[in-house]
C-alpha cells in the first residue's frame, strides 16, 4: 500500500506520538487549566491556532532564518501568535480569558510548540509542516479535552457545566484542585503502557507464530 | 514587612509554582533524577527569576506602559538574553560550574516557570522589592519541590515497583501526593 506522506504526517501526532500521552511535551498548560473541559477546549483552541500559525510561518521561511540565531526568531514569531489568540480570546470570550488568566501568554512557553519548529516545520516543506502541526495539536487538543472531561465529571460531576448525576452525587473534590491534575495524568499515562505492553507482547506472538510456520 | 513576609510566603509554600500552578513542569520531570543536579539546576533558575523580576519591573515602568500589546515579545527576548548572558558569564568566570550545569542552563529558557513569574508579577502590580521578594521566593519553592521530588525518586529507584508504572506515570503519582500535602500549607496565613 502506497502511503500519503501528508496524511501520514497529520495521523501520528493524533495517536502513535500523541505530544502528551507519549512524548510527554506541553505539560505545563496541560495540567493547569484542564480542571474544567471548556476551559481545556478554548485552550486547546488557542494553542491550535499558534502552532498551527507558527509551523506555517517558520517554514514557509526556513531558508531565510539564520541557523545561529533561529531559537530566537521562532520565540519572535510563536510569541506574535500567541499575542494575536490572546486579545482575540478577551475580544470574544471574556469570561474563560479570566479564568485561563496568565496561561494564555504561558503559551510562548509551551515546549510542545518550539519543540516542533526545531524538530520538524524547519525542516520540511510548507506543506507537511503545517499537517504535522495540525496532526499535533489535534493529539494536544485530544488530550486536554480527556484530561479536563475526567477532572470535571470526577471533581464536579458535570461536563461542559451541565450537571450529570442526581442531587446525591458527592463530588470528588481533589480532582479539580491540582493534585487532580497530577492523579489523572498519572493514571491515563499508566493506561498508556499497560496499551503499548498488551501491543507489544501481541506483536510477538504474531511474529512467533509466523517463525513456528515457516 | 508583613506584606513582604506574605508575598514570600505564599509564592514558597501556598502557591508553590510548581505543585499549585503547574510552571516549570519539564524541568521538574526532566532533571529530577539526582539530588545534586536539581539543586544546583533549582539555584540558577532561582538567580534567573531574580533577574528576570528586576527586568520585568524596568520593563513595565519605563517602556510598556506606551505599548501593553508588546508585553510578552519583550519579556521573552528579555529572558532568552538574559539566559544568554548568564551562560557567558558563568563560563568565564567558573568553567567547572559551566560543565556542571550542561544543558540545562540554556534549557531555563523555555522553563515556563520564569515567564509565568514576570506576568503574575506585572498583573499583580508588584513595585520593585515587593517583585524581588517574590521573585526569591518562588525561586526557592521551585528548588524545594524540584529536590523533594529528586529524593524521592532517588528512593524510589531501589525498591520494587511494577514495570507497568516505572518512568513518568510514578513520577506523575508522587508528585500528586507532594502537592495534595502542599495543600496543606493552604491555611497557613488569613488572608484577611
Amino acid at each position: 500500500m502506497k502511503k500519503n506522506p501528508s496524511r501520514e504526517e497529520l495521523l501520528k501526532g493524533i495517536w502513535r506520538d500523541n505530544p502528551v500521552f507519549v512524548q510527554v511535551l506541553g505539560m505545563c498548560p496541560m495540567l493547569a487549566v484542564t480542571n474544567s473541559a471548556i476551559n481545556a477546549v478554548a485552550m486547546g483552541m488557542a494553542t491550535f491556532f499558534v502552532l498551527v500559525g507558527s509551523s506555517f510561518l517558520v517554514s514557509t521561511f526556513r531558508h531565510l532564518i539564520p541557523k545561529q540565531v533561529r531559537i530566537s526568531c521562532f520565540i519572535i514569531i510563536i510569541a506574535t501568535f500567541v499575542t494575536i489568540a490572546d486579545y482575540t480570546l478577551l475580544a470574544l470570550v471574556p469570561g474563560v480569558h479570566k479564568e485561563l488568566g496568565a496561561f494564555i501568554p504561558l503559551i510562548v512557553a509551551n515546549c510542545l510548540i518550539l519543540g516542533r519548529q526545531e524538530a520538524f516545520a524547519s525542516r520540511y516543506p510548507t506543506k507537511l509542516a503545517v499537517m504535522d502541526a495540525i496532526g499535533m495539536a489535534s493529539g494536544f487538543v485530544l488530550a486536554l479535552l480527556s484530561l479536563g472531561s475526567v477532572r470535571e465529571i470526577l471533581g464536579d460531576g458535570a461536563l461542559f457545566g451541565i450537571k450529570l448525576f442526581g442531587e446525591n452525587f458527592e463530588p470528588w473534590v481533589i480532582m479539580i484542585l491540582p493534585p487532580g491534575g497530577f492523579l489523572t495524568l498519572g493514571v491515563i499515562l499508566l493506561f498508556f503502557n499497560w496499551f503499548k505492553s498488551k501491543k507489544d507482547e501481541f506483536l510477538e506472538e504474531v511474529a512467533a507464530a509466523q517463525r513456528s510456520e515457516s | 514587612m508583613d506584606n513582604f513576609l506574605w508575598i514570600f510566603v505564599s509564592a514558597l509554600l501556598v502557591n508553590n509554582f510548581v505543585l499549585t500552578y503547574f510552571l516549570g513542569l519539564c524541568p521538574f520531570l526532566g532533571v529530577s533524577n539526582s539530588l545534586e543536579t536539581s539543586a544546583r539546576l533549582g539555584l540558577a533558575t532561582t538567580f534567573v527569576m531574580l533577574v528576570t523580576a528586576v527586568c520585568a519591573w524596568l520593563l513595565n515602568t519605563y517602556i510598556l506602559v506606551h505599548a501593553p500589546y508588546l508585553r510578552l515579545i519583550c519579556f521573552i527576548v528579555v529572558i532568552a538574553s538574559t539566559v544568554q548572558f548568564i551562560e557567558m558569564l558563568i563560563k568565564k568566570l567558573s568553567p567547572a560550574l559551566f560543565r556542571a550545569m550542561g544543558i540545562f542552563l540554556p534549557l531555563i529558557t523555555t522553563n515556563c516557570a520564569i515567564l509565568g513569574l514576570a506576568i503574575f508579577a506585572t498583573n499583580r502590580g508588584y513595585g520593585f522589592w515587593q517583585g524581588i521578594v517574590y521573585a526569591l521566593g518562588a525561586g526557592i519553592g521551585f528548588t524545594l519541590a524540584l529536590v523533594l521530588l529528586a529524593g524521592l525518586r532517588e528512593e524510589s529507584e531501589l525498591s520494587d515497583v511494577p514495570k507497568l508504572i516505572k518512568g513518568t506515570a510514578m513520577n506523575l503519582i508522587i508528585a500528586g501526593i507532594l502537592s495534595m500535602a502542599f495543600m496543606g500549607f493552604a491555611g497557613l496565613f488569613s488572608t484577611t
